[in-house]
């Protein structure tokens, strides 16, 4: 179990979650990365050059 | 088959991509995040046989591409369609060349010679930033007074990015616009974006709906893919009363709202043409 460092929300990550995914938190709805197994850290914000 | 996944953060078509590249026998995935790596340009340390990039940040995409490109390790897409896509400049530069309908477009680098060119080409109009997604930044601009602010605005607040105006006729699209996928050869499926606002990006709220692929939408869109370099692109086009028209090509497509909407598995398709390029 990981723990939001928004809200401090508990947040079960998916068996199957990879290192570097988008999830939400589903207490507070901030985006954050998973950074391992049980651990996430708040998402990246856009930058100018993000897209397609 | 070794084939390396450059990423950031891992989006839906990351994971979807990622998902397909496992499911297949005899492919190994080694995912990059372009964060950590540290490049020795005199010393290729990657053992793959293909890279496809799925970076979210266009300039560390390009300076990546590159360096596998000059490692010998081929990518999908290569650096040449990568540098055209990420700049509508060079898009619409290599449309032209190609022969393909396009918006008129104009380019000035002062705000007075800008706004000449607005006058050229009449108002309504469209400034974008050269490199940019999204719909972010996009500015129509109905008459000379506006532009004046957007031109002031942009040259006080802008980086230097923003000293190269880019400025396309405004199309009038009727609520909706067209994204097509090519992959290789092929234009494997299309949506509409259909939206109330002017810019359509799904990013933006755009709804997607399925677009039958005619053989003027297939023709076109794999004509624009040649035009950038080919491999795998979405193409968003505008329907004219002069027939289909180029406005955009996007080098790491997104594609999290069609693969349902058209019934077609794009992650599959895609994942097909890497392997392909891997093998060659």
């Amino acid at each position: 179990m990981a723990e939001c460092p928004i809200c401090g929300g508990e947040i079960k990550l998916a068996e199957d979650a990879e290192k570097g995914e988008i999830i939400t938190c589903s207490d507070c709805g901030s985006e954050m990365e998973v950074t391992g197994k049980d651990s996430v850290q708040e998402a990246p914000q856009e930058e100018e050059d993000w897209g397609e | 088959m070794r084939v390396g996944f450059l990423h950031s953060i891992i989006r839906k078509e990351e994971k979807l991509l990622l998902d397909e590249f496992r499911s297949r026998t005899d492919v190994q995935v080694e995912t990059i995040d372009d964060r950590e790596q540290v490049f020795n340009l005199h010393k290729n340390k990657y053992r793959l046989d293909v890279v496809i990039e799925r970076c979210v940040n266009h300039s560390r995409a390009i300076h990546a591409i590159k360096i596998f490109e000059d490692f010998g390790i081929p990518t999908v897409n290569t650096y040449q369609v990568a540098e055209i896509c990420g700049s509508k400049f060079l898009t619409t530069q290599a449309i032209i060349k190609a022969g393909i309908r396009t918006p008129r477009c104009y380019l000035a680098f002062t705000p007075e010679s800008a706004l000449a060119a607005m006058q050229e080409l009449g108002y309504p109009c469209v400034i974008k930033p050269n490199t940019g997604s999204w719909g972010r930044l996009l500015s129509k601009v109905n008459d000379r007074d506006a532009a004046e602010a957007i031109l002031e605005h942009k040259e006080i607040l802008g980086s230097y990015h923003h000293s190269i105006f880019y400025i396309q006729e405004y199309m009038e699209k009727h609520g909706r616009d067209i994204r097509s996928f090519v992959v290789g050869d092929h234009c494997i499926c299309a949506i509409y974006r259909q939206a109330e606002h002017w810019i359509t990006n799904t990013a933006r709220g755009g709804k997607a709906t399925n677009c039958p692929v005619t053989d003027e939408l297939h023709d076109i869109s794999v004509r624009a893919a040649r035009a950038v370099g080919g491999g795998v692109v979405a193409i968003d086009v505008f329907e004219t009363p002069e027939g289909l028209s180029i406005n955009e090509v996007n080098y790491t497509m997104e594609f999290r709202n069609s693969i349902d909407t058209t019934g077609v598995n794009i992650p599959a398709k895609v994942v097909d043409y890497v392997l392909e390029v891997g093998r060659r």
